[in-house]
């Protein structure tokens, strides 16, 4: 009796382990949390009857760590702008040549001469945003258009406040916030940053990713986050309203690129050029309330994020806004160490 | 004579062949998925940072063993103690202490409750501590997030009640590590000390009182110490999973509040200093040894003086 | 002597209603997790009124059919590979007198349980990474090596027990049989064993089952466990989904350790 109990239940195993190998292919995406719109990878693997994967990170150097560690089985990988040079020179991409794509024609001209993919050889535009501020205007009413929300916080905000874990978003806020440049390499200015960082730390309730949630439900009560969650958290909860910090905010692209070692590489080709259609691109948007770099996806997006105060940036704040360009190495060690001092 | 005294010889030393052969799978595969990588991690601890995590392959350096204890300062390159791994590790060993001491005073009673029911029922009791015991370590976690959150069942019964008008912050601080811990090792404190409670001799208790002594010096003079092998394997039963704790923190305390588990997985991570990760695992893993240690000394005490 | 009776002398004052209140501290967290699986609303703050909504889109959501498919196998093989090495190294380690290498192996095999987790996972990470890169194979190999080798102790302990309690007449009546070792043990061992192997096996199981942080950091894309992907998921937005899926979890772990329980208890 036991015997084919044993025997039965290993059959079933063993089923199992053929029963994931129906579809012609495999995709395996590493992208980060909260980011895949589920329907527009439903949309993929019916069209190309492709299994796909997803497993999530919850920042860059995550991401980085992982892949650089080896052995990790994915195919595609979504870094953001400035971490891209260096999966390039650390050898982990694939010189996919996506400008070569059928698709391609889609790509918005201002997104295809990037500083860190210069005409695209690598990546392909995923979605693109802005780090800005988050606040539940029952419990803070005033201006909420500057850092000093999680930097200085006022009273009504100590120990509310939740912070992306993220170096750069975090870092540039914090030197413009001193009036500094980014990637400046001036000792008394990055003194500063890493002393203000410190203290302000103890006065913020957590540095965690689940804010979609927990800002609509009051558990904070203001973050220094991505747009796209921020209008989300808005959609559950009217009284969450976006501010764009006058003193400088970050514009960020996460690009789609492919790793050196992907086992699927057809797989991973077909899924950039799928997601340069339009029409996909604006399913990605609609899930996750980020702007894509596809033109012509406008008019499959839904209707209010046409004129979302967190998507649509008002004219007096635009100049605020920056790219972050990759900093030399010297300096990235320099911020990286500061991170670390803020981190612990 | 000799040959007869030769074939036992001979017979023994085949037993203890195959003694060894068949104990062989359990051996290797221990060795390869759990010890060996230690010795790994040990060797690693003494390499050179790879720029993006990892190491540089067979470049000797103590920075990682340095970096555990005193950091440079990143402006004048001034030698400092690292008073950030020191008040994790300080606050990985205050949980854990304050940990084993709450759910000894939670377990002792209890323990004592079941073992002075009548004998049937004694197993359903037992029983209703082990079912949270097996259940999923992160379930639970994040059970005990449902009653601490702001919106949780605590803070709205008290607001209900009326004994408070504003939420309690209790999430993403170490009040919720401690509450995630207490919870989770509770049933490790209570199992042993029933177990060390059931084969109490209550006849010993009557005595007590026979002469005299009143109830709270029979349980200090006289349960107590009877009791002691089961207080000090439950002690460190909680005390070593609490330091090593990775999962609860990571839940309940939101990334600010850090232990140990999660200062060594933020090396291998996004903090790319692996020597570093791997010189702090050997760290804490000396300090669970350390600990256990100490119960094997009492342990072997207390068994002298009962045996 | 009379009044001697009444008083109870195993009553400590205060402490059935410290333990009462424990036994009620146990289960109210796992009480209020249920509840919020039932909420009809999305929010896991507001209550909306019964549902068995979020069960339907748990049961629906592929990536959790996915990661509970994988928990199982994973859990089915490290189980059966601990056991039988297990009631292997059990065999080689009871009824019998002091060899050299005896303690030494006791040690070895209980180590998994001595060293925290956390450190064993990272030290996997660095090893199995390499091994991957060599290898090029980064299947479900080596989460089912790394469960195999934490669940051996746990399916060790109940068969050690089990074969120590036994009794030796038996094997010592089939030897004077002329059955030779392997007949002996298969058919008068095992037999008696076979309490002590289910016992060890469903342990081995449960804690397969129930690994997060191993799992964690040992696994390759796409290689999510149940308990990791909820792990993944408690950080991002959290919707009774979650409740959901542990309250089935959870219903399971309690049937196995109910059928444990009852099994256990036959034993003598």
């Amino acid at each position: 009796m036991r015997q084919k109990l044993m025997t039965a239940t290993a059959a079933t195993a063993l089923l199992a382990f053929a029963g994931t190998a129906h579809a012609d292919g495999e995709l395996n995406i590493y992208n980060w949390g909260d980011y895949t719109s589920p329907e527009m990878i439903k949309k993929f693997e019916e069209a190309h009857n492709v299994k796909v994967t997803i497993t999530d990170y919850d920042s860059n150097d995550t991401a980085l760590a992982k892949v650089r560690a080896g052995g990790h089985g994915f195919d595609i990988v979504v870094p953001s702008a400035n971490y891209v040079p260096i999966w390039v020179k650390e050898g982990l991409l694939l010189e996919a040549r996506p400008d070569q794509m059928e698709n391609f024609k889609n790509v918005d001209p201002r997104w295809v001469d990037v500083p860190w993919d210069p005409g695209r050889h690598y990546s392909v535009p995923w979605q693109w945003g802005v780090t800005g501020i988050g606040v539940n205007t029952k419990v803070y009413g005033a201006d909420i258009n500057t850092s000093a929300i999680f930097l200085d916080p006022p009273a009504e905000l100590v120990g509310k406040i939740n912070v992306a874990p993220e170096m750069n978003d975090v870092l540039y806020a914090t030197i413009k916030y001193f009036g500094g440049d980014w990637c400046t390499e001036d000792k008394e200015m990055l003194r500063k940053v890493r002393d203000k960082l410190v203290e302000a730390k103890t006065k913020w309730l957590a540095m965690d990713y689940s804010v979609t949630d927990k800002l609509p439900a009051g558990d904070y009560s203001a973050v220094y986050y991505w747009n796209g969650a921020i209008m989300r958290s808005r959609l559950a909860n009217p009284d969450i309203k976006f501010g764009y910090p006058k003193e400088g905010y970050p514009i960020f692209m996460d690009s789609v690129a492919i790793l050196k070692d992907a086992k699927n590489v057809e797989n991973a080709k077909l899924f950039m050029n799928f997601i340069m259609e339009p029409e996909n691109a604006a399913m990605i948007s609609a899930f996750a309330k980020y702007a894509n770099g596809i033109k012509g996806s406008e008019q499959f997006m839904p209707e209010d994020m046409k004129t979302a105060p967190e998507l649509v940036v008002p004219a007096e704040f635009e100049k605020a806004g920056e790219f972050l360009e990759s900093c030399s190495p010297e300096v990235v060690s320099l911020y990286s160490r500061i991170w670390t001092d803020v981190q612990k | 004579m000799t040959s007869a005294a030769e074939i036992v010889r001979q017979a023994e030393r085949d037993d203890v062949r195959s003694r060894w052969l068949l104990s062989a799978p359990a051996l290797l595969i221990i060795f390869f998925a759990a010890i060996g990588p230690l010795f790994v991690m040990l060797a690693y601890s003494f390499m050179a940072k790879g720029d993006y995590g990892d190491v540089r392959f067979g470049e000797f350096s103590l920075d990682g063993w340095f970096s555990v204890l005193f950091q440079r300062d990143i402006f004048d390159d001034t030698i400092g103690l690292a008073d950030a791994h020191l008040s994790i590790f300080w606050r990985s060993v205050k949980l854990s202490l304050i940990t084993t001491i709450v759910t000894l005073a939670l377990g002792f009673p209890t323990a004592y409750f079941i073992a002075t029911r009548p004998p049937h029922t004694r197993e359903v009791w037992v029983f209703l501590v082990t079912i949270p015991f097996w259940t999923n370590l992160l379930i639970r976690t994040f059970a005990m997030q449902e009653v601490i959150r702001n919106e949780g069942i605590l803070n709205t019964v008290m607001i209900r009640l009326g004994l408070i008008d504003q939420p309690i912050q209790l999430m993403y601080t170490d009040a919720a590590i401690l509450f995630g811990m207490v919870y989770v090792y509770l049933p490790l404190m209570v199992l042993p000390l029933y177990a060390s409670m059931e084969k109490l001799d209550f006849r010993l208790v009557e005595a007590g009182y026979d002469l005299y002594a009143t109830r709270l010096r029979v349980l200090w003079r006289i349960i107590i110490p009877l009791v002691r092998p089961g207080i000090v394997a439950g002690s460190i039963l909680v005390f070593i999973p609490s330091l090593g704790a990775y999962v609860i923190p990571r839940v309940l305390g939101g990334g600010k509040s850090m232990m140990l588990g999660n200062l060594i997985e933020l090396q291998f991570g996004a903090g790319r200093n692996w020597p570093l990760g791997a010189a702090i695992s050997i760290t804490l893993m000396a300090m669970v040894m350390v600990a256990l240690l100490v119960y094997v000394r009492n342990a072997a005490r207390s068994g002298a003086q009962h045996g | 002597m009379a009044s001697r009776r009444t008083f109870d002398l195993r009553s400590q004052p205060a402490f059935s209603f410290v333990a009462l209140f424990t036994f009620f501290m146990l289960y109210l967290p796992i009480a209020a997790l249920v509840m919020y699986a039932f909420n009809a609303g999305s929010s896991m703050a507001v209550w909306e009124g019964v549902s068995l909504r979020w069960f339907y889109e748990a049961a629906g959501n592929e990536r959790v059919q996915e990661a509970a498919l994988r928990s199982a196998v994973i859990a089915m093989f490290a189980a059966l590979i601990a056991t039988i090495a297990a009631t292997m190294a059990a065999i080689a380690t009871t009824r019998t007198k002091p060899y050299p290498g005896l303690t030494f192996k006791y040690a070895f095999i209980n180590q998994p349980l001595m060293v925290p987790e956390i450190v064993t996972a990272v030290a996997l990470l660095i090893v199995f990474s390499r091994i991957k890169v060599w290898t090029g194979y980064s299947g479900l190999g080596y989460l089912i090596a790394a469960h195999s080798a934490f669940c051996i102790p746990f399916a060790y302990l109940p068969i050690r027990a089990r074969l120590e309690n036994m009794d030796l007449s038996l094997e010592t009546a089939a030897a004077d049989l002329y059955a030779t070792k392997w007949q002996a043990f298969r058919h008068v061992t095992l037999p008696l064993l076979r309490p002590g192997i289910i016992a060890g096996f469903m342990l081995a199981f449960v804690i397969s089952l129930d690994d997060v942080v191993i799992t964690e950091f040992v696994k390759s894309g796409g290689q999510d466990t149940l308990p990791t992907y909820m792990l993944g998921q408690l950080r991002r937005e959290t919707t009774p989904e979650i409740n959901a899926i542990a309250v089935a979890f959870l219903l399971f772990s309690v049937l196995l350790v109910t059928a444990f329980f009852f099994i256990n208890r036959r034993k003598v």
